[in-house]
Formats: C-alpha cells, sequence, structure tokens
C-alpha cells in the first residue's frame, strides 16, 4: 500500500491510500465527531456532522470526512469557524427530535448548540440508519428498514422477519444514540403479539 | 425491415423512402404531443380519418401525427402542407371544414388562423408567427414534422446520418474532439461541458463503460425532455449511440419517469426499430461497434434526476444519492465509468457531429453554446415550449417570444432552473440567457424551466412554494436537507401566514448555509436558492409580512382582507348572490358589507364585483374600517351624488 502525506490541524499525518479523512485523524488522536459512522459498516455520509474544511490545490471546500478519501498533500481542517457552525446548526436540527439524547446533549454541549433552537417535533429517531445498516450490512437479516421519504421518513421493523430473528439478537440496540429504536421495537412486539380475544358480549 | 450493413445501404434506404414520398402531396400535420392530446387532438385525429375515408381521399390526403410543435397554449395545432398553414385550437367540429376549405378548395379559413393579440392581424404561416418566428429550432424543430413512431420519417430528414458519419468516417477519438470543440454543456442543470465528462469516462479504467439518458425530468411546470423523447425519440438513440462509441460504452441507459407513459411508449418503439435496422445491436452499419440500449422506468422521485440517486435507482436499490468524491463518469453505475446526460444534451450530439462544432458553435454566448429549450409558464400569454439561442435576453423571451403578460397586468419576477433555480426580477430582464449568466444572478439555467410572475405573486410564498416542493421531494438521507428544508418550510409559512418574528430571516440564511455547504447532493445544497434569491431580489416583501404583517402582492390569505369600498358599491348584489360563505350582508339599494368574522377570503366577491365599479377591495396591514352605520347604507347614485 502506498503511504500518502496529509496534514490535519497543522499535524503531518501519514496514511495509506484508500482510508478516509476521518480514520486518518483518528489514527493520530484528532477526534472528529459523528454520529452515523460506525466502523463496521460502509461509509453513509448521512448526518454530516463529520463535516470538515479541505484544501485541495489552493480550494477550499467542505466534506464529510467519513467518505472522503485521503489523498497526496492534502490539507484538512477539522475546526473552523464555519465547520464549528455548521455542526452547531446540524446538532441543534437533531436536538428538536430527541432532546434528551445523552449524546446529542454532550455535543451540544462542546458545540454550544441550543436544544431549544427550533420547534420541537420529538420523534426520537435521527435517522442515523446505524441500525438499519447493521441489521442489513453485518446480521444480514434486514429485520429494520426505512419507510417512507424524506422529513417522513421513518424507520420500522419488518413484523414477519423481526418476530423471528430479533428476540435473540438486539444487537442493535446500543447502536442507537437516541433509544428511539428500542421504542420502535415495542411497537413492532405489541403489533406481532397474538390479538386479544375479542370480547364477544361487549358493546 | 432488414438491418443496413454500411452508411451506403443507409443511404440507398434513405432515397427509397424519399422516392416514394411526394412533397406536393397534401399532407395535414397535427400535434399529438401531451399538451395537444390534453385538450383533446386524439378527438381531432379521429374526425381527420373520418373525413378522409368520408371524402374518399385515402392516399390522396395524408395525416402525420406528430409530437410537440411548442405552442401549447393554442393547441390542438394543425399544420396543413405543403403550404404550411397554420390553424390553431382545433375542435373535430371544425375538420369538415378545414377539408372543404382548404384541402379542396385551397382556400383559408380565416378563424382558425393565429390572430395577433396587438393588431388583430391574422397570420397564415408557422414562421410569422412571432412566437416561432423569434425562435431558433435546431433541436427541437424536427418535432413539428416527424411522426415519432415512424423510423421512416427520421430517416428522410437525414436520420442516422450523423451516426453513420461518425461510425465509420470517423475515429473515436474525432467524435469526441469534436463534440469537446462544440463546448457543448449539460442541458440538465449543472451545465459541465459534456466533452469534458465523456473524455473522463473515456480514459477511465475500465472494459465495461456506460452511457445514460436522464430523463426524469421533475420540476414544476418544466416538459422540455419529455416533449423531445415524445416527438422525436430517435434523435436522442442517435446521440446517445454516438456518445457510447466516443467513450467505448456498450450499454446505455434511459432512465424515463413512468409518469410519462407517452414518453416510453415512444422510446420502446424507437428500440426496437432502430434494432431492427441495425442501428442498435452488434456490428452497427458494419462499422464493427456494438451497442444497445435499456429503458428504465423510474417510480416518480424528484432525486432521482440527481445522478448517485439515479445510478443508484438504475442498480435496483432505493434512489438515495451517494456521497460522490470520485465522479460518476469515473466511478458511477456499478461502480463503473459512465456517463450520465440530459434528454436535451443528448439530442444536441447528432446536430454537432452532421454540421460540426464549428456550426455549433456560431449559436450562443462565449460560454454558453448552442440554444436551450425554455419551458415557458406561469402567467405568460403564450405558454410553450421554446427553443432559443444562449444569449437571447430574458425581455426577448417572455415579450418576443412569450407575448407578455395576460390580463394587463405588470411583470414582476421570472423564476428559472426549477425548484433550485432562482428568481429574477424586473430590473434584470435584459440579462442573456446562458449558465453563467444566470447562476450570477443568484438563479441557474438548470433544465430550462422559465415561471413568469405577476404583480399579484407573492415572492415569499412563491419561495415557501419551492421549499415545501423540495421538503417532500427530499430523500431524507442527509441532516442539513431533510432537517434543514423541513425547518426552513415552517418558518416560510410562518411568515406567509402572519405568524413571521423578528430573526426569522437571520435563521433563514443560516440554515441556507447548512444546506448549501453540508448538505449530500445537488438537491439539498441548491434548495436555500428560491428562498436566497427571493431575499436578494425582493427583501422588502420579506420585511412587510414579518414586521407589517403585510402582504404587498395582497396574496397571502392570512395577511388580508376583502373589503367592499362604500363610495363605490352600487348593491349591484352579484357578490352577495356569490359568496359561498354568505359574509356579505346587503339588500336592494343597499351599501354591501363584509362579515369578516364569516369571510373565508375565497375571493370569490373580488372576481364578481363589476370592474366599472371595482368597488370590492384587497387590504392588507391595515385594519378593516369600520362597516357604515345602518342608516347610512342606502346608495346614492353616482349622478345625483355630487
Amino acid at each position: 500500500m502506498s503511504e500518502i502525506l496529509l496534514e490535519i490541524d497543522g499535524k503531518e499525518v501519514k496514511a495509506t491510500a484508500g482510508m478516509t479523512i476521518l480514520e486518518a485523524a483518528q489514527s493520530v488522536g484528532i477526534s472528529i465527531p459523528t454520529l452515523c459512522h460506525h466502523e463496521k459498516l460502509e461509509p453513509f455520509g448521512g448526518c454530516r456532522l463529520c463535516t470538515v474544511e479541505v484544501e485541495v490545490r489552493g480550494r477550499t471546500r467542505l466534506v464529510v470526512s467519513c467518505v472522503y478519501p485521503v489523498e497526496d498533500g492534502l490539507v484538512v481542517r477539522t475546526r473552523t469557524e464555519k465547520v464549528e457552525r455548521i455542526r452547531k446548526t446540524i446538532l441543534e436540527l437533531l436536538l428538536a427530535h430527541a432532546p434528551d439524547s445523552f449524546v446529542l446533549q454532550d455535543l451540544a454541549r462542546e458545540y454550544g448548540a441550543d436544544r431549544d433552537r427550533y420547534e420541537k417535533e420529538a420523534s426520537f429517531c435521527i435517522h442515523c440508519g446505524l441500525c438499519v445498516r447493521y441489521c442489513a450490512e453485518v446480521k444480514k437479516k434486514h429485520a429494520v428498514g426505512f419507510i417512507d421519504r424524506g422529513s417522513k421518513k421513518e424507520i420500522c421493523f419488518i413484523p414477519e422477519i423481526a418476530a423471528e430473528e430479533c428476540w435473540d439478537c438486539k444487537e442493535c440496540f446500543p447502536l442507537c444514540p437516541t433509544e428511539a429504536l428500542q421504542a420502535a421495537f415495542v411497537l413492532t412486539l405489541a403489533l406481532t403479539s397474538p390479538p386479544p380475544v375479542a370480547d364477544k358480549t361487549g358493546s | 425491415m432488414s438491418r443496413l450493413n454500411s452508411p451506403a445501404e443507409l443511404e440507398e434506404f434513405r432515397q427509397g423512402i424519399l422516392s416514394k414520398r411526394d412533397p406536393d402531396k397534401p399532407c395535414i400535420t397535427l400535434c399529438t404531443g401531451s399538451a395537444c392530446l390534453a385538450s383533446g387532438s386524439a378527438g381531432v385525429a379521429e374526425a381527420i380519418e373520418a373525413e378522409i375515408e368520408k371524402q374518399g381521399l385515402q392516399g390522396q390526403v395524408e395525416i402525420r401525427k406528430t409530437g410537440c410543435h411548442g405552442f401549447c397554449e393554442r393547441g390542438p395545432i394543425i399544420v396543413k402542407n405543403p403550404e404550411g398553414i397554420c390553424y390553431f385550437q382545433i375542435e373535430p367540429g371544425d375538420v369538415p371544414e378545414i377539408f372543404s376549405e382548404t384541402v379542396k378548395e385551397k382556400k383559408i379559413v380565416e378563424r382558425l388562423l393565429y390572430s395577433d393579440p396587438d393588431s388583430g392581424e391574422k397570420i397564415v404561416h408557422e414562421d410569422e408567427i412571432p412566437f416561432y418566428k423569434n425562435q431558433e429550432r435546431l433541436v427541437f424543430g424536427s418535432n413539428g414534422s416527424i411522426d415519432p413512431k415512424s423510423i421512416e420519417d427520421y430517416l428522410a430528414i437525414g436520420g442516422y446520418g450523423a451516426l453513420a458519419k461518425a461510425l465509420v468516417g470517423m475515429s473515436s477519438e474525432e467524435v469526441l474532439e469534436e463534440v469537446k470543440k462544440s463546448n457543448l454543456r449539460g442541458r440538465g442543470g449543472g451545465g459541465f461541458p459534456a466533452g469534458i465528462k465523456w473524455e473522463g469516462s473515456r480514459n477511465a479504467p475500465g472494459d465495461i463503460k456506460y452511457v445514460i439518458v436522464n430523463a426524469d425530468e421533475g420540476d414544476p411546470g418544466a416538459y422540455m425532455d419529455r416533449s423531445l423523447l415524445e416527438g422525436n425519440p430517435h434523435a436522442i438513440l442517435e446521440g446517445l449511440t454516438i456518445g457510447a462509441y466516443a467513450i467505448g460504452a456498450c450499454e446505455g441507459y434511459i432512465y424515463v419517469r413512468q409518469e410519462y407513459p407517452l414518453a416510453v411508449e415512444n422510446v420502446m418503439l424507437a428500440i426496437k426499430q432502430a434494432e431492427e435496422l441495425g442501428f442498435l445491436g452488434e456490428n452497427i452499419l458494419g462499422s464493427g461497434f456494438n451497442f444497445k440500449v435499456i429503458v428504465h422506468q423510474g417510480a416518480g422521485a424528484f432525486v432521482c434526476g440527481e445522478s448517485t440517486a439515479l445510478m443508484t435507482a438504475l442498480e435496483g436499490r432505493v434512489g438515495e444519492p451517494r456521497p460522490k468524491y470520485i465522479r460518476s463518469n469515473i466511478k458511477g453505475l456499478w461502480n463503473r465509468p459512465s456517463v450520465l446526460n440530459n434528454v436535451e444534451t443528448w439530442a444536441n450530439v447528432p446536430l454537432i457531429i452532421s454540421k460540426g462544432a464549428e456550426w455549433f458553435t456560431q449559436f450562443g454566448t462565449e460560454g454558453s453554446k448552442g440554444t436551450k429549450i425554455f419551458s415557458l409558464v406561469g402567467k405568460i400569454t403564450n405558454t410553450g415550449l421554446v427553443e432559443v439561442p444562449m444569449g437571447m435576453t430574458l425581455r426577448d423571451i417572455i415579450f418576443k417570444i412569450g407575448g407578455g403578460i395576460p390580463g394587463g397586468k405588470k411583470f414582476k419576477a421570472v423564476q428559472t432552473g426549477g425548484p433550485s433555480g432562482g428568481c429574477i426580477p424586473e430590473e434584470l430582464l435584459d440579462l442573456e440567457v446562458g449558465f453563467d449568466e444566470l447562476s450570477k444572478a443568484g438563479s441557474m439555467m438548470g433544465s430550462g424551466g422559465m415561471i413568469v410572475l405577476d404583480e399579484d405573486t407573492c415572492m415569499v410564498d412563491v419561495a415557501r412554494y419551492f421549499m415545501a416542493f423540495l421538503a417532500d421531494e427530499s430523500c431524507g438521507k442527509c441532516v442539513p436537507c431533510r432537517e434543514g428544508l423541513r425547518q426552513m418550510l415552517k418558518i416560510l409559512t410562518n411568515i406567509t401566514e402572519g405568524r413571521g418574528k423578528e430573526g426569522d430571516i437571520e435563521l433563514l440564511e443560516e440554515l441556507s448555509e447548512t444546506a448549501k455547504e453540508a448538505a449530500l447532493c445537488a438537491l439539498g445544497q441548491s434548495a436555500p436558492n428560491p428562498f436566497l434569491s427571493t431575499l436578494r431580489y425582493f427583501r422588502d416583501e420579506y420585511e412587510a409580512h414579518i414586521k407589517e404583517k403585510r402582504c404587498p402582492a395582497l396574496s397571502c390569505k392570512e395577511l388580508i382582507a376583502y373589503y367592499i369600498d362604500p363610495d363605490k358599491c352600487q348593491a349591484c348584489g352579484r357578490c352577495l348572490k356569490n359568496c359561498p360563505a354568505e359574509a356579505i350582508i346587503g339588500g336592494k339599494k343597499k351599501i354591501h358589507i363584509i362579515d369578516q368574522e364569516k369571510c373565508t377570503k375565497c375571493g370569490t366577491c373580488f372576481e364578481v364585483c363589476p370592474a366599472k365599479f371595482a368597488a370590492v377591495t384587497k387590504i392588507s396591514g391595515v385594519p378593516v374600517p369600520p362597516p357604515v352605520p345602518e342608516e347610512e347604507r342606502t346608495v346614492i347614485k353616482k349622478s345625483k351624488k355630487q
């Protein structure tokens, strides 16, 4: 593997071809916040929290570090004013859905994000897709998936698969940054349990 | 039909078609594009066929059902050839007269001609009508003269000649060079130079490469790609095949939305015909080049017009964009080099090859060559599809071709580039259309949507409308788009409904920055444009909504009230009779009053109040004056007033 030299926050970093900026940064102890990243999963690039500034041939742009491949001579800045501002906005947007998530609260403190900035719409799920992708890519079961699109998008267990696979697994639970997953599972359980016997004498 | 194995055989075949055609034979060309079909052209076609039979004119008069002619406002359209007499807004009942007068007697039916709205002058021929004569219809022009279901029609006008020239007369490098020299830029939105994109794929490693037609047109009001694919599918196939040859692709995909049934039908038929004659398949025209085309019907998601989402959908997965730090012309469909161009871009290719880059570059501006088809809709007299050379001013497009704003209203802005574009105000009407020019003005070329807005349009509401569209069409993968647009829509809705507050504009600007800088794909990155461009040119309207709770265009329902001017009301009773909410109090010779509590602001009273009285008005930002006391409501006739 060929060695690549890049600069992250003023530090010279050695990386190998095929690595992402995030991996290169982590290898030298530079921390970049992430919500949808998981080392066992394919890069997703959904939460955009790991956005960093790169300078390529004199031009600067924002990229997501969990996807962007390292290249020779790349200059990366992980905490510019703009990057911080964008992370703060992203956190505030997510806190409108999951105001009590510990993961989000910790990050909010670091980036000065105000959990009450936007009107609350507590759905808990922040669509990081960790559960969906873990179940598909690692477990290869596809017991949980996304339904609908855009702002109506939700995670949903597929009852037929969940009833068979999830009881003994539940490996996705600890991945969830907001505990919304457990709620979705409980809901599915309720749906798949045998229906109560109808009371024929009832009104 | 058997396969044609060389350019010579193609030429011979073409001559065979031409020799069977008599250019002087009467031919009735009828537009059967989607817009004309919607206004009844299928019925007209039946009437023509019935009339031909009734009059015993089979074989003597021909009917040609073509694709869209562009002048959709006046459809269904008939052109009687060889004279080129144009008739508009034809109904089946007009057909017998067209036959008895025009076909038999060679006389003109005056009442069916185009009549100039200003002078009232009747115009007979297409090229004299202002809507057509100011256009440069290089790409779209053939639509009106060929039956899209007939490959013979396409061959008769020289079709597949460019393919023969490219495959046999030129090396693939030469084809690529010609397209590069033409500086053809992508007509789908980004305006990326097609030749450079092709070159990237050509040079990318890999044996298997793809070419793709993006026919997932989804901008509100835009239908130029649809009309091209419906009306001239072979031109797109020919362009695609030439592109495949230039980059070394063996397979092509047409991603077309299934909501375009006629386009799907016509392109599928065209592929079948082209395969039969050997323009697709193995050893095309004896050149040794093999190429096949597959049609993929999209399920109608706006985001699938985005290149990576389109490719993901083609692969059979959920149509969501993927991060592309490696361009899709290097790593695209199934991670292989893939050139994706829009319908109109591909349709330009045969022209460039047959007539040369030098010919092509004489049209347009320094940065934007050739022509562009725009879909001219909204508050415009001549709704339709127009093709103009790049560099024509917005003023010429809207006023010379489009005929200006109907109803004596004033022009306010033109929204270009679809939901990712922006609004351009009156002071920039002399802007020359081109990729860079429109971007500089805060809008974009996009795929060519052009929505004209008049003085009654509220610009904040326009921004809200596009934001609602995009929030609905966002795939939901990334936070800046899914969540950012949701919040932007909420704030814009609040503003238009009178709940705007100080700081809203700044908050919208912050969300715009996050979407622009951090969203995953072009949909999210460009989503703030409708807001940013309206803020840039119409900031006063935002401020009026927020600070004064006033809608200057008198359009936002929550911010206006209907009011009857007691000095003007003549007690005609029309508003009283028509009000669906029974909100009007009045009586014989009594000044009418609107009960604001009951009023639903439907606007009926405003519409029915006779223009000579103009008593019903809209007010905004000020309290509704108290009603005239009961005892003073008797109407005094104007003449007796003094």
